[in-house]
């Protein structure tokens, strides 16, 4: 695929145009010029947001169904600490904690292509630690809505049933998705600093990055349509 | 938009992406801005559609930073783009149909509870 013509249409027609889309799709050839392993991420990646969307969904439809008044997420996910009753405090704490393990995540995927294997296995091993710690807050969190406050997915003292429903299976997703991420990134580390990529090239670092950061991108809307609204 | 770089193989310069560190470190503090920015909706109780208007404003800055620019996707070719864009649109759709469908439910429990 790596001929003259090829090489010309690159130098033609620019990335962003219809044209390399017809390109794309009518030689023969591959369609998308990436390793197979990201384009796999990526397929997968688009089925799961359609898990989550169909998940968020039932939550829209169950709360908009719903004739007992919602509870106020603002008030049941508060905490008080030193005395302050501060609401949401503990989901703002998690999403900052997501957000720079995105972060240092960019960097490993940045890293591992100028080929600094040291820094890439550092950097994603700080990801996994902020993911463990996010774990572990959620962990809190369910602990404290199961034990004190008394939420099960049939029933909640606060308000609309389906509240709990709706918080178990969404949040619980995610923390799934959170703690597979973990486990991803601590084994690709290790085999990156085993030297298993050495010969294969770095790409494994983005496509692993490409999972972290959609388990970000998730909690950016579950923030936004469970936590906020 | 896309960077051509000379001392590496041209099939290679839009697969891997090469990009300043200080480029990810100003969207991550973005992103943060933009996160405490939602927080403060809460914070401050806005209510109504200011409240709605502001958190999915937030929502879709924060998503577009991380899909764009962290997962590379600006730098991808159109038929990439087009293969992750176009799909959700059935969401889209879905969110319709399952909105007035909870709007019909609301409103035969209101009839059939509440008014024997």
């Amino acid at each position: 695929m790596q001929n003259d013509d090829h090489q010309k249409d690159h130098e033609t027609n620019k990335a962003s145009s219809w044209q390399s889309v017809v390109n794309d799709w009518s030689a023969d050839k591959q369609s998308f010029d990436m390793p197979w392993g990201k384009l796999m991420m990526w397929l997968f990646l688009l089925s799961d947001t359609f898990i989550f969307s169909i998940f968020l969904i039932s939550y829209m439809n169950v709360r908009m169904s719903a004739t007992v008044a919602w509870p106020n997420p603002s008030e049941v996910f508060a905490l008080t600490i030193a005395g302050h009753h501060i609401p949401l405090v503990l989901i703002a704490i998690m999403t900052f904690i997501l957000i720079t393990s995105s972060g240092t995540m960019a960097m490993a995927v940045n890293y591992a292509y100028q080929g600094n294997k040291k820094k890439t296995v550092y950097l994603m091993l700080a990801t996994a630690l902020l993911g463990a710690s996010f774990i572990g807050m959620q962990a809190f969190e369910w602990t404290k809505l199961i034990v004190e406050e008394g939420i099960r997915p049939w029933e909640n003292p606060m308000g609309a049933n389906q509240f709990g429903a709706a918080f178990f299976m969404i949040t619980g997703f995610h923390g799934l998705h959170v703690s597979a991420g973990v486990i991803y990134l601590t084994v690709i580390a290790k085999r990156i600093n085993q030297g298993k990529y050495d010969k294969k090239g770095y790409h494994i670092v983005e496509i692993t990055g490409l999972y972290w950061h959609f388990v970000d991108l998730v909690w950016v809307f579950i923030f936004a349509f469970f936590y906020l609204w | 938009m896309m960077k051509q770089q000379s001392d590496i193989p041209s099939v290679a310069s839009h697969v891997e992406q090469r990009h300043p560190i200080s480029m990810y470190l100003k969207v991550w503090l973005l992103l943060f801005v933009l996160s405490a920015c939602s927080y403060m909706v809460d914070y401050f109780q806005f209510q109504g559609p200011l409240r709605w208007t502001l958190i999915l404003t937030f929502m879709f800055l924060k998503a577009g930073l991380i899909i764009m620019v962290f997962m590379h996707l600006a730098w991808e070719r159109m038929a990439v783009k087009l293969l992750l864009f176009l799909p959700p649109f059935a969401i889209l759709v879905f969110i319709a149909l399952m909105s007035s469908e909870a709007d019909y439910v609301f409103i035969n429990r209101i009839m059939s509870f509440f008014n024997p």
